[in-house]
């Protein structure tokens, strides 16, 4: 039997390992960030970016766009019920499209991502290290870093802020949809307060920074977890969940960090 | 043996974990000629081709291939040597997104600026060496798993490599293609001079081909010589995996308690319990 002692130092050595395990992980997941993103890419690249623009960012499109016009119509429905006690309906434009570009595009967008393109890219590499494809690709002398997982760490970078834009026009328009059309809310007041109140740098110049910074965490958190799980059909399921609950994770917490920076006055 | 040697294994020493692979193994690997490894299963067979591939690292000694530690190289220069080898992997590892022609082609296609037209009629050359032409158009996942490892060797050779690495090419042939990828093996090892090294438990495949032999057991190089030799070697392990007994100093069970105690042991507590 192990002394209460021995387990409480057990348990202290079990913490440190793990702590170690982690940074090593975060260690291992920088570099093959700096050796697949940074380089050059050949005209062959250039094709198989696009192969993968279409993949992460054309399939999802349709997701990220009912999504934003449902969400910008509960937003403009909400918006009213409180705004009209005030008499204030004329403001609807303006809560919209500032909550929207601010907020809910570069969030709700991410994480749709994650879910759609994100799982699927940690899948699809992971099935192809279980098969040896990134193997034998490595002893026919082709990097699979940069054939493989640069092009699309790339067409995750840029295809989410382009899906963000998408998630936040229709967004707008499904307020006005609600609004406007239904609500019965000045169509004039509506598109006029948000042309005074939204500003092109503050406001849609940091949604679209956060966009980027939250297409670079998911797209390498996706393309990181294929990369390094273990080659099994239980490694690449769990990696697939990790991938979804990670990159769910860094959003909203980097959602936070960022919004305090931008418009919390720090 | 006076022969060049194109792959050199130093001492090399290798372990996953706490099981202990490779208990320091030196072998040398002659330019030209066809060297077989053989050995039970989970002796590190195919461990001993990563080796040399580069994809694992020895916890000690090195392996030089063509006068080079491969394990002490840039990756830009392990992928240069690279391009000078040919492996077959055991799951053949074709990419699934691309069919048998554009699995053969791929190679060309990323080392050469050949034209088109060109690339076709090489791969299709390479294609018929294995008797699969007529399989071009399929993909991967249509393809049996014999086909399936033809098509890696096709795609293995389209370089023309220096030196090809066979992870068991025979296992899942039928006897026609099998008679057929011994044939070829030996073919190309001559016509092109290439070195092979081919690892195998199939033995009399094994040692119609093979120039030079090296026997694999716990870790450690047990036998080695031309199939000749090998075949009048009196060492009682190495007899009893030439001629396939089943009794012998290499046990065919995995290290386990014994089977009396594993069963009855449980049954005598169960029924005291």
């Amino acid at each position: 039997m192990q002394s209460r002692f021995e387990q409480g130092v057990d348990r202290i050595v079990r913490l440190g390992r793990k702590g170690c395990d982690v940074m090593e992980a975060l260690g291992r997941a920088g570099l093959f960030l700096g050796q697949s993103a940074v380089g050059i890419p050949s005209r062959e690249g250039w094709y198989l970016w696009l192969r993968q623009m279409h993949f992460v960012g054309v399939l999802s499109l349709a997701i990220v766009i009912v999504s934003g016009l449902f969400i910008g119509m509960v937003l403009a429905l909400q918006g009213y019920t409180i705004l009209v006690d005030f008499g204030a309906e004329q403001a609807l434009g303006q809560m919209v499209a500032l909550s929207l570009l601010r907020e809910l595009a570069p969030v709700v967008a991410a994480l749709l991502f994650a879910g759609r393109a994100g799982s699927a890219l940690t899948a699809e590499i992971g099935l192809m290290k279980a098969t040896e494809q990134l193997t034998s690709m490595e002893m026919i002398g082709v990097d699979p870093l940069r054939r493989v997982i640069a092009p699309r760490l790339w067409a995750g970078f840029v295809a989410l802020p382009i899906l963000t834009v998408g998630f936040g026009v229709v967004g707008i328009w499904g307020g006005y949809l609600v609004g406007v059309q239904w609500l019965g809310v000045f169509e004039g007041s509506y598109w006029s307060n948000m042309q005074a109140s939204v500003s092109f740098v503050s406001d849609v110049g940091n949604g679209m920074i956060k966009s980027l910074v939250f297409a670079i965490v998911v797209t390498w958190i996706a393309v990181f977890q294929g990369y390094d799980l273990v080659p099994t059909s239980e490694g690449i399921s769990r990696a697939t969940t990790r991938t979804v609950v990670y990159s769910s994770l860094a959003v909203l917490g980097l959602d936070f960090v960022l919004t305090a920076v931008m418009f919390g006055g720090l | 043996m006076t022969d060049v040697p194109f792959i050199e294994i130093e001492d090399v020493h290798f372990s996953r974990g706490s099981h202990e692979i490779f208990r320091g193994i030196n072998m040398i690997i002659p330019q030209g000629k066809v060297t077989a490894i053989m050995g039970p299963s989970g002796t590190g067979k195919t461990t001993l081709l990563k080796l040399i591939g580069g994809q694992l690292t020895p916890d000690q000694g090195r392996i030089l291939v063509d006068g080079q530690n491969v394990h002490r190289l840039s990756r830009k220069a392990l992928f240069t040597l690279r391009k000078r080898m040919g492996m077959l992997f055991q799951s053949g590892a074709l990419f699934s997104d691309l069919n048998v022609f554009e699995n053969v082609a791929f190679p060309l296609r990323v080392h050469t600026n050949l034209p088109d037209a060109m690339i076709r009629d090489l791969v299709l050359l390479k294609l018929e060496a294995v008797g699969l032409r007529g399989a071009r158009h399929l993909s991967p996942a249509e393809l049996s798993g014999g086909m399936a490892r033809r098509v890696a060797l096709a795609r293995a050779i389209a370089l023309d490599p220096e030196l090809i690495l066979y992870d068991e090419p025979f296992v899942g042939q039928d006897p026609i293609s099998m008679g057929v990828l011994v044939q070829l093996i030996k073919r190309l090892n001559e016509a092109l001079a290439l070195t092979s090294v081919v690892v195998s438990h199939d033995i009399k495949e094994t040692l119609s081909i093979a120039d030079y032999l090296y026997l694999l057991a716990d870790g450690q190089v047990v036998a080695e010589g031309t199939p000749h030799t090998l075949n009048a070697n009196q060492d009682p392990r190495v007899s009893q995996f030439v001629h396939g007994e089943p009794d012998g100093p290499v046990p065919f069970h995995y290290p386990a308690e014994t089977l009396y105690s594993d069963i009855l042991g449980q049954a005598t507590a169960t029924r005291a319990g």
